[in-house]
């Protein structure tokens, strides 16, 4: 399977959460294998499927004052936070190039997240039927996904500046009372997000033996065309998806 | 007359949660609407309508949970 980088920058949740959408048309016509959106988003608080209100600590109004929006989406989990001290990416992959397994997918993205802490020399862990990743008992990332005949959409955040916990207190992550944590706090230095981002995107190829196709457009309004130049990254063996992956689905499976 | 079933989602994933009905029973559907929203962990699951019909039973009501397998709704052909 081969994905193209689209790096949005700092964007506003809600034209990224269209622009998900067209890349999703894109890849469901077949226009577009895979695509992986990178991004950082002014402060939003987000709503899954599973999310009650309750867990949104403060009133609309103060919210509002403290210019952080809400929007509920089809994602599923409860309630999150991202702000530009995130990075937030999301995968738009075609499962039917890989395995049509949801559990799998969500563990392979836990596995991205915990690939990049390893760099630094980070510990990161899963919990059972906590999905995210930790880093002792404080959460790093965040995951939350909706399925589209088999095409995935929404993702991960990963907290990166130290900066941006303290909004967190506004809400009750993911309904639970957690504490969140970022790789500036762990290991005290300062981390320019930019830098992460080639990492991250090689650890998506890597998890996925997926190859990465470039074209990169800043900007969603140009809506890139899926020609462009494919690097020659070759997928690694030993990745969760490696010897399953198909370069092309079955006809069938494209719904 | 065709039986719409919960598709396995994977492995270990034994049942799922009813999130959202797209129609309901008397509805006419297209073959690929899509049909009805699952939730299982922190993901939600599609599944499409399989052929174009009239939904003449819906087998579960939003917040239950299915077993992989079972007959979610019955949709008469045509």
């Amino acid at each position: 399977m081969r994905f193209e980088v689209f790096d949005l920058g700092l964007t506003d949740f809600r034209k990224t959460w269209e622009f998900q959408k067209d890349i999703f048309a894109r890849v469901k016509k077949g226009l577009l294998e895979s695509g992986l959106i990178i991004c950082q988003h002014y402060p939003v608080i987000t709503l899954g499927r599973s999310a009650d209100r309750k867990n949104i600590l403060i009133g609309e109004q103060e919210l509002r004052q403290r210019g952080i929006s809400i929007c509920e989406v089809e994602r599923g989990g409860d309630v999150t936070y991202h702000d530009p001290a995130q990075l937030t990416l999301y995968p738009i992959f075609n499962l039917n190039y890989l395995k049509k397994d949801i559990h799998l997918f969500l563990r392979c993205l836990e596995e991205v997240v915990i690939g990049l802490l390893e760099d630094f020399g980070i510990e990161g862990k899963r919990y059972p039927g906590l999905t995210g990743v930790w880093v002792g008992k404080e959460k790093i990332a965040s995951i939350g996904i909706a399925i589209k005949s088999w095409i995935s959409f929404h993702g991960l955040s990963i907290n990166v500046k130290k900066d941006g916990l303290d909004n967190f207190c506004l809400i009750r992550p993911c309904g639970m009372d957690i504490k969140m944590t970022s790789l500036e706090t762990i290991i005290a230095k300062n981390i320019a997000i930019d830098v992460l981002k080639e990492t991250l995107i090689c650890k998506f190829r890597d998890v996925f033996s997926a190859e990465i196709f470039t074209g990169m457009s800043l900007d969603p309004s140009t809506r890139v065309s899926s020609d462009g130049d494919t690097l020659s990254f070759s997928a690694e063996s030993g990745s969760a998806y490696g010897g399953s992956g198909k370069d092309v689905p079955d006809k069938e499976e494209v719904g | 007359m065709t039986k719409v079933v919960l598709p396995e989602l994977g492995e270990g994933i034994e049942k799922a949660t009813v999130s959202y009905w797209y129609f309901k029973t008397g509805d006419r559907v297209k073959e690929k609407d899509d049909l009805v929203e699952f939730t299982t962990d922190k993901a939600t699951f599609n599944l499409p309508s399989p052929c174009a019909g009239i939904i003449s039973e819906l087998m579960f009501q939003e917040g239950d949970t299915v077993n992989v397998g079972e007959i979610l709704a019955v949709i008469e052909e045509g």
